[in-house]
């Protein structure tokens, strides 16, 4: 607890200075410092005693009608795990890259909302009382405005910008009921209280408080149809700031969304299964619509919307098995969702920040303008590569773990009790499949088209690796991702125990719990023992092929071009046409907008094709929406014509009013 | 005493590229031809092994790597999969689950090898390659899930305990035709795909390995071999429970059974025409389709 404290008062102090050093040059290098000081500070808070220890202390601070009460237990340490990791990794990413906008920009200011993100959101998970948390939430979710916002100068970052805040605050009104109507019913602010509060109430009120609670942490989270924000938010802020939102804000929506369920007792039959479909259509509509990406980062995004949505259909699942005491289906869906999340964002930071490497290399992270960079950046070439292979969940690196326990979860369900459940549990193993094969498609697609081949364009051609500096913070995170694989035995009893904390309502599946995470480490155990004999057999054939080639010729020539004499760059698959049997196969309407039109007549002059990628929602159902409310606010302006003797009138009219219904 | 591991996997070894051969043949009595020698696919790979290569100027060490980490993907699928009586060398919950992405791995590596020469040809055959098993891949756990369901097992020595036949659930049926389409697709045979092609521009697996020669051509080529006898074994295995009780015996017959599935791929693919590109999600769908009913059937019962 002292650790941890420590660790906030670092974070704290080096926001402070940051503001202080404004725009001199020892900003970029104070900021950088006190985050990662604070950082490894708090890994070792974090990972220091057991890790499903309960220690709880009060912050000195004096809260108006809350107070400073934090704690640490088995759910938060696991949360915080990504904040400090990517937090250092992103730190050390971001002083590198900065550096040289030192001159024109207040890095100061920069640092000062990087360190007090950091700070608010170790809060948010440390907080053990509704009003410290939820001041904690509001500067977490206003801190990143800012950093997005660091390039202000172009009206799409300030545009982005504002559709996070407004997104962040939309979610946050939910979240501010939920935890009003709950102090309400209270009395008290502490989350023990608030727990044993909700209890009470009826069916109904737990019901009302359940779909406040999803809508609000699920805005933060990124959940469909709440996503909107991600797309726009992250291709606009600077890499290390995408990467640390992406990778570890993101996840405090769930950790919401963990502890709520904590404070309503029992789950109802369908909690689990709207949590489930929630967590289904996020899934499959955040990989369709990162498929017709064209822009790295924005892909990136979406595959975060995706994997989120992985992320709730474990929840799902598990609240589902909790709920009809199947122990199987609870442990293996909540661990499954934590296990994701750990390795969401290790290979999502790192693919991110490999996409801010690519950025600022080439100036570009639109596909159609890369190519042929794994010969021109090899290291960062390899580090994407690392991420890209795990977030397919190829075996043995980190993101199959996750994906098979979610798998392994759902399999049993033909055990399951009706015939409805045993089809909705296999359904959604189906979908799952369905959307690891997508995922392929896609990061196949953004390795694949970025990396290999030949340049699209001058300044691909021209992009070099950056120094070691630079690239450290990447290979820590490849080597997270390698060692997430192969250790992930380990991962998995760090899960089990914050697994306990959701199933202490459910104490018959609790009692089973540790037998089936048992049985998840003996699985995982094998397939690491697999991932080591595949790398051994990958250096066996190695030296096989070393040794037919040996004393053989050996030339280079140029890609054999089907007898075509003048192959171009230009002629390469592009990142449409990769993806366009996906899309032609799930319809083209879903992810893209094309416009045709056709070659007519015996000498046809003109012929166009266009295909742009679209956010279904945000076509069809926010802009419409915010049109609505636009004219509905724009009908209010009658009332404001800046006639002041009519304003007086108001006054009067309202005053009478009053008086007349008092009477 | 039931065949050791050992012997099974050194007989998928050593007999899948017989099973190529046996295909061949088999086109070759249907258009009454006399067709190439059955050991023709051992000699083509004996003597791409004693080949040199030509690289690409624009390739990097992703196409060099691509053969060696396809086919150590494909062989280690072939630890999990059971063939006859006694598990296979490895096995736990889940194993299957495991096989299928270890498949993935191997299909990345080449199409990540094609999409490195910067070919549009290649470019294409990366594409479709991977959308086709997006659609294929979830068939195939279908197909898992309903032998689950009627075994209450999750790992491929109890899923694989021929459940079509000893049951005496009709439904169970089509979960090998399902299985079945599934290995069409994945193996790049008529009617997905055309292994004898001559237009690039209507191939798949083909194109994406044009660049590849010498011992890496033969990696791959072995490995689509193996990842062609591993389809074949798990189809077997849906159908054929052991018959006699004598283990040398089922292990013989489960042998057998692969080389009967390479029959039927031959006789598929000469008779049947193979279908437009837009086609084959279609085709692919109709595998779900069969599946799905089969599992509810499963379940319902």
């Amino acid at each position: 607890m002292t650790l941890l404290v420590l660790a906030l008062a670092v974070l704290a102090a080096g926001a402070a200075a940051c503001l202080c050093a404004g725009r001199s040059r020892a900003a970029n290098a104070l900021g950088p410092v006190c985050a990662v000081a604070g950082c490894l500070l708090g890994l070792a808070a974090t990972l220091s005693g057991p890790f499903g220890q309960t220690v709880s202390g009060v912050l000195p601070w004096g809260l108006p009608f809350g107070s400073g009460a934090i704690g640490l237990d088995a759910l938060s340490r696991l949360f915080l795990l990504p904040v400090f990791g990517l937090g250092a990794a992103c730190a050390l990413s971001g002083r590198v890259n900065l550096a040289h906008c030192a001159d024109d920009r207040n890095l100061g200011a920069h640092w000062f909302f990087f360190n007090l993100l950091l700070f608010s959101m170790v809060l948010v998970l440390a907080a053990r009382d509704a009003v410290l948390f939820l001041v904690a939430w509001e500067i977490m979710s206003l801190a990143p405005f800012f950093l997005i916002s660091f390039h202000d100068g172009e009206e799409r970052v300030r545009e982005a910008a504002w559709i996070y805040l407004v997104a962040a605050h939309l979610g946050a009104i939910f979240c501010l009921l939920f935890f009003l109507l709950l102090w309400n019913a209270s009395g008290e602010t502490g989350f023990a209280a608030l727990a044993a509060a909700s209890a009470s109430g009826g069916p109904g009120a737990a019901s009302a408080l359940f779909l406040l609670a999803l809508i609000g942490f699920g805005a933060k989270a990124g959940i469909m149809p709440m996503h909107v924000w991600l797309p726009a938010a992250h291709p606009a802020a600077p890499s290390h700031v995408s990467a640390f939102l992406s990778g570890a804000m993101i996840n405090a929506g769930i950790y919401g969304l963990v502890r709520a369920l904590g404070f309503l007792g029992p789950a109802q039959a369908w909690w689990g299964w709207l949590l489930l479909g929630a967590g289904l259509v996020s899934a499959l509509g955040g990989i369709l619509h990162a498929l017709g990406q064209r822009n790295i980062k924005r892909m990136l995004a979406y595959s975060s919307v995706e994997n989120m949505g992985l992320i709730l259909i474990g929840l799902g699942a598990g609240l589902v098995g909790a709920r009809s005491g199947d122990a199987w289906l609870a442990t293996f869906g909540l661990l499954g969702a934590f296990i994701h999340l750990l390795n969401h964002s290790a290979f999502k930071g790192l693919l991110f920040l490999g996409a801010g490497e690519v950025l600022h290399a080439a100036g570009t992270v639109r596909l159609d303008q890369l190519g042929g960079l794994q010969k021109r950046m090899p290291r960062t070439g390899i580090l994407f590569l690392v991420g890209a292979a795990s977030i397919m969940a190829l075996p043995p690196l980190t993101g199959f773990s996750g994906e098979l326990l979610l798998y392994l979860g759902l399999a049993k369900g033909f055990a399951a009790r009706g015939l409805l459940e045993q089809i909705g549990l296999l359904g959604s193993f189906f979908a799952l499949a369905a959307i690891g094969g997508l995922v392929f498609v896609c990061f196949a697609k953004a390795y694949g088209l970025a990396f290999l081949g030949e340049p699209r364009s001058g300044a691909a051609d021209k992009a070099r690796d950056a120094g070691a500096a630079a690239l450290w913070p990447l290979a820590i995170l490849a080597l997270a991702c390698l060692a997430g694989g192969l250790g992930a035995p380990w991962i998995v009893s760090l899960a089990a125990q914050a697994a306990d904390q959701p199933l202490t309502l459910y104490p018959a599946v609790a009692a089973q719990a540790p037998l089936v995470a048992g049985q998840g480490a003996r699985i995982l155990t094998g397939v690491a023992l697999a991932g080591l004999g595949l790398f051994a057999l990958v250096g066996v054939l190695a030296l096989l092929r070393a040794a037919l080639l040996r004393g053989r010729p050996v030339r280079a020539f140029r890609t054999w071009d089907c007898g075509y004499v003048a192959p171009d760059a230009r002629m390469q698959y592009s990142g449409a046409s990769f993806s366009e049997p996906v899309s032609a196969a799930v319809g083209p309407s879903v992810i893209a907008k094309e416009t045709y039109v056709a070659p007519e007549g015996y000498f046809p002059k003109r012929a166009v094709l266009t295909v742009a990628p679209r956010d279904l929602l945000e076509t069809f159902f926010f802009v419409p929406l915010f049109e609505l409310i636009g004219r509905a606010c724009d009908q209010a302006k009658v009332l404001q014509h800046g006639r002041i003797h009519l304003y007086i009138l108001y006054i009067l009219a309202v005053l009478v009013g009053l008086l007349l219904w008092k009477l | 005493m039931a065949a050791p591991a050992v012997l099974r996997i050194l007989t998928a070894l050593v007999l899948a590229p017989l099973l190529l051969g046996v295909i061949n043949r088999v086109k070759a009595i249907f258009a009454g031809r006399q067709g190439r020698r059955l050991s023709q696919p051992y000699r083509d790979l004996f003597k791409l092994a004693r080949k040199g290569a030509v690289y690409s100027r624009t390739t990097t060490w992703i196409f060099k790597a691509a053969p060696v980490v396809s086919l150590a993907a494909i062989l280690a699928v072939l630890v999990l999969v059971p063939l006859g009586p006694g598990g296979p060398a490895l096995s736990f919950t889940g194993d299957f689950i495991l096989a299928v992405y270890l498949l993935a791995l191997a299909r990345a590596a080449v199409v990540l090898g094609a999409l490195d020469t910067g070919s549009s040809f290649e470019g294409m055959g990366a594409s479709r390659e991977a959308a086709f098993s997006a659609l294929a891949e979830p068939a195939l756990f279908l197909c898992f899930l309903v032998l689950a369901a009627s075994t209450h097992g999750l790992t491929l020595g109890v899923l694989l305990r021929g459940a079509a036949l000893s049951s005496t659930a009709p439904e169970l049926a089509l979960a090998p035709i399902a299985l079945f389409i599934v290995l069409l697709a994945e193996n790049s045979r008529i009617p997905v795909d055309d292994p004898n092609t001559h237009l690039e521009l209507t191939m798949i697996h083909e194109v994406m390995i044009l660049d590849h020669s010498g011992p890496d051509l033969a990696f791959i080529e072995y490995g689509a071999a193996v990842k062609l006898w591993i389809f074949c074994a798990v189809l077997t295995g849906a159908v054929l429970p052991p018959l006699t009780g004598d283990p040398w015996l089922d292990f013989a017959l489960a042998v057998a059974g692969v080389f009967a599935c390479a029959a039927c791929v031959g006789v598929v693919e000469s008779v049947m025409a193979r279908l437009r590109l837009p086609r084959v999600p279609k085709l692919l769908a109709l595998a779900c389709a069969c599946a799905t009913i089969a599992l509810i059937l499963t379940l319902w019962r």
